[in-house]
């Protein structure tokens, strides 16, 4: 029995041997994919760097004759592109800081303490998760036009403020940290927010650093609502300022396309620098345990 | 006792003030205003009369409303499974690396995810640009010549919902990879020693344990795609956009350029039923299929 089973680990292990060649061709497919995938970035990318008259050439150039830095600067100093990237910065940063703020709380309340329509409270979050938020565009704009916030950047914080999954994170978070904890600290008379603000959102800062980056990501690159919610150039966000104004590029490709890669730096950045939180982030809002 | 439970319901009060305050005022406020609209004869900003189910009608019988429905059904059939299936693919194939390099191919998937829609709309309009794009290498042999893809009615909703998973894919591949990640891999370890083959090791083990997050993926996927928007709007720009006009477009149009709130209203609150509908259906199914098992 044992001889048969030691002959069988040794024969699998020299088949596995000879046959990794279909590893290695799945391995050579994989690459081949992910370049393809990522082509077009590259190629956009590539084109930047090129001059106007040598990005329209015919054919395939994988680099350019020069890496020139031209069009960027053309960008920065014709386009109102710095002062969108202030719209940019100063909504987005709101927007995730309220958001998660607002969150933690209602998600600590509703995990941690007991009061009077908690429960109805908790079904409203959950059901309004398949509400279509671009179904309400219409009202929004009647009531951000109504408090004559149209054009500002309150205007275009406000309807991005409405994040149910975000509360959902936190309070399973909060619903997993152990009974003992709480009750040692109302032994030694802490009360709620000291508790929220010493002891559960420390305890929980990774979550917290997941949310607040995956928020900024979805600030920074919301289209619809800022792009309703703002007429006057000077007030738009990057991402609907580098289509709304071709004029200020004109049709240059290398142009429009310099405005393209500074739009997304800062999220590409943040994708980078934290791959890990923003993994993490993505399987938690959708109900995966990483 | 007592005491305890009214500083309990005076903090929690606190606590959810914020959040209360903001879900009322911009989402329960606008989706109550929303349906009183639709029976209403407004303009976008101002009141309008009274015209009880006038706008339901008008509706029922607006051939660009239905144009829309159907153009909106053809995006999701083709980014919804489609997608998943390309997403579980990529899941499969990135799982099998190690290391670094799993990482970088990873990365190289993913990272289309997250850019702003402007800047995959600016990506492409210049890889299918008629005369300079460089993916017209790859359409002129196909097609016979080279073509003009947004302006193009058969090659319009195709080539969005290409795009659209190129660029929204990242989201299911991380789900398929945390999914992958939880199979145990003693199961694979067995399955080897009994000489299975790779396909068998996938139908046999894999398919059945990672379909709980193939429905999952499904039904996001389901969900955001119904509210298709910014990419059609996008590449439609400055051409005639009726033939490919999709709903949250024709809200849009109704509110924005028409003047017609109310009707709009009544097209968002139809929206409104289309999503919650398919979504409770989509569950409803989902659930049958595993209680089936």
């Amino acid at each position: 029995m044992t001889d048969t089973t030691a002959s069988r680990t040794t024969e699998v292990h020299h088949r596995r041997k000879r046959f990794d060649v279909g590893g290695v061709l799945l391995t050579i497919l994989t690459i081949l994919c992910a370049a393809i995938w990522f082509f077009p970035i590259y190629w956009s990318v590539m084109t930047t760097f090129k001059a106007e008259d040598e990005a329209v050439r015919p054919g395939f150039a994988p680099l350019p004759e020069a890496f020139n830095l031209e069009s960027y600067a053309y960008i920065i100093q014709h386009s109102s592109m710095p002062i969108w990237y202030v719209n940019s910065t100063i909504t987005s940063v709101a927007v995730t800081v309220i958001v998660v703020f607002v969150a933690a709380c209602a998600g600590y309340a509703i995990s941690q303490l007991r009061f009077p329509g908690r429960n109805l409270l908790w079904y409203i979050v959950l059901a309004s998760f398949m509400v279509p938020v671009s179904a309400l565009i219409v009202n929004h704009f009647v009531i951000i036009a109504g408090v004559r916030l149209l054009n500002t950047h309150a205007g275009i914080i406000l309807p991005m403020l409405i994040s149910p999954v975000t509360v959902i994170v936190y309070k399973q978070f909060f619903d997993g940290v152990p009974r003992d904890f709480r009750e040692a600290a109302v032994v030694d008379g802490a009360n709620e927010f000291q508790l929220l603000f010493r002891i559960f959102l420390p305890m929980n800062w990774g979550i917290t650093t997941a949310l607040a980056i995956i928020t900024f990501i979805g600030a920074w690159n919301s289209f619809l609502w800022p792009f309703l919610a703002v007429q006057n150039e000077r007030m738009m966000t990057v991402t609907v300022g580098i289509t709304a104004v071709q004029d200020a590029f004109g049709v240059y490709y290398a142009r429009l396309l310099a405005g393209a890669v500074l739009a997304s730096l800062p999220v590409a950045l943040a994708y980078l620098l934290f791959q890990k939180r923003v993994t993490q982030a993505i399987t938690l809002s959708a109900g995966i345990k990483g | 006792m007592l005491r305890s439970r009214r500083s309990d319901y005076f903090a929690a009060a606190v606590l959810v003030a914020p959040f209360i305050a903001i879900f009322g005022w911009m989402f329960i406020y606008p989706t109550i205003q929303m349906v009183q609209l639709s029976f209403t004869k407004s303009p976008l900003i101002g009141a309008g009369e009274w015209i009880g189910f006038d706008n339901y009608v008008r509706m029922f019988e607006d051939r660009l409303f239905w144009t829309a429905v159907w153009n909106t059904a053809y995006f999701v059939l083709l980014t919804v499974i489609p997608g998943t299936a390309v997403a579980l693919g990529i899941a499969l194939m990135v799982s099998r690396l190690k290391g670094w390099t799993q990482s970088l191919i990873l990365a190289m998937f993913f990272l289309p995810y997250i850019l702003p829609v402007t800047v995959v709309h600016l990506i492409w309009d210049w890889m299918l640009n008629l005369q300079f794009g460089i993916a017209q290498y790859l359409i002129e042999p196909l097609a016979g010549k080279r073509v003009n893809v947004w302006r193009t009615t058969p090659w319009f909703m195709p080539m969005a919902a290409l795009l659209t998973i190129w660029w929204t894919n990242g989201f299911s591949i991380l789900l398929f990879l945390a999914g992958l990640r939880n199979i145990p891999r003693e199961l694979y370890e067995a399955a080897q020693l009994d000489g299975g083959t790779r396909w068998q090791i996938f139908s046999k083990i894999t398919w059945p344990l990672i379909w709980p997050v193939t429905a999952l993926c499904l039904t996001i996927q389901l969900i955001l795609q119904l509210k298709i928007f910014d990419q059609v709007y996008l590449f439609a720009q400055g051409g005639r956009t009726n033939a490919t006009m999709v709903l949250v477009q024709y809200i849009y149009e109704q509110a924005f350029q028409k003047n017609a709130g109310g009707y709009a209203a009544t097209i968002a609150v139809a929206l409104f039923v289309i999503v919650v509908v398919a979504s409770v259906l989509n569950y409803q199914f989902l659930r049958a299929r595993d209680l089936g098992k």
